[in-house]
């Protein structure tokens, strides 16, 4: 009995190991930056360039920090869904401009409309590298102390929003 | 002809043909050095099956600016490298590092290999025993007559 057994149960569970790879998305790779205080930074904002936004304004309120660029086009795709929660007013949504030109950006928000509370603006990405950002759109949940709590790889969907990012805002908001 | 295309082509795809063609200036050839095997070492998170040095994603280009002006400041390559970690976490290193999480994939293939060895072990061992069985009184009785028969 055993001689039959045990072929299948090992072909079951490579069958098990390969099922569960085949769902995992290898795109996202986990930040270590999850736990950790916001990097902190220092950018003239998209609207103004002579003002600078850094990591303090994470301060005292949850807070959804978008990175996003006009060339990008998962962007678009994401743009209305947080038109639509700028709108809803569950939270604060920042937004980190990024590689981008400022006619191009704020083209974009005139035309397709403007969810970000404020936008920091940075043309080289080298604090998206501090952030670790590799791919627009990504977005990270900040708690009101300025710690990371949780990154989004690529445009947010209705699901991820209900499954992970509400639930994890309203429990952050709870908590302070 | 036919040949020598195939060659040419063949040659066009060799890696030192390929990405990482930034003009860059070093003080010395060590430190070229250096950069050359950091940016090998270290993965590009667009495409994630190339290094940072193999990459024409617009990211890879900007970390390897990243890992040159390090270099040029004179910081040391673990340095560099933890800069890297702390940012895009171990998956960025071609050669993560041992520890609890990427035990599996340090070991998983030395215990798969281990699993295979066993399974065959056992397999042999039932087959020696199984062909080294001793005949008994009366197989061998039955054995000769046949053997008789023939003759």
């Amino acid at each position: 009995m055993l001689k039959y057994l045990l072929p299948l149960g090992l072909f079951v569970g490579l069958v098990v190991l390969l099922a569960v790879g085949l769902t995992l998305n290898p795109r996202e790779v986990p930040s270590p930056l999850i736990g950790k205080p916001a990097p902190r930074f220092q950018l003239p904002t998209l609207e103004n360039p002579n003002r600078t936004i850094g990591a303090d304004i994470f301060q005292g309120k949850v807070t959804l920090l978008n990175v996003w660029a006009s060339w990008c086009v998962a962007c678009r795709q994401e743009h209305p869904f947080l038109v639509e929660l700028a709108r809803q007013g569950e939270v604060a949504i920042i937004g980190l401009n990024y590689k981008d030109t400022r006619q191009a950006a704020r083209n974009w928000l005139a035309n397709l409309g403007n969810p970000y509370e404020i936008n920091a603006f940075d043309a080289d990405g080298k604090v998206a590298i501090d952030w670790g950002v590799y791919g627009v759109p990504e977005t990270f949940i900040i708690d009101p102390k300025g710690i990371i709590r949780y990154k989004h790889i690529g445009p947010i969907t209705l699901q991820d929003w209900e499954q992970k990012l509400a639930p994890l805002i309203r429990y952050l908001k709870k908590k302070s | 002809m036919r040949i020598t295309l195939f060659l040419a082509l063949l040659f066009l795809n060799l890696p030192g043909a390929s990405a990482g063609i930034e003009i860059r200036h070093f003080p010395s050839p060590a430190l070229e050095k250096r950069y050359q095997h950091l940016i090998e070492e270290l993965r590009c998170l667009v495409c994630q099956n190339q290094s940072l040095a193999d990459s024409n994603a617009d990211l890879a280009e900007d970390l390897r600016d990243e890992v040159y002006a390090m270099l040029i400041e004179g910081k040391q390559d673990q340095e560099i490298v933890d800069f890297l970690v702390n940012r895009y976490g171990d998956f960025v290193l071609y050669r993560p590092p041992v520890k609890k999480t990427t035990a599996l994939l340090w070991f998983g293939p030395f215990a798969a290999l281990a699993i295979g060895a066993l399974i065959f072990w056992r397999l042999v061992k039932r087959r020696r025993l199984q062909s080294a069985e001793a005949l008994s009184e009366e197989e061998r009785h039955r054995l000769n007559q046949f053997l008789h028969k023939e003759e």
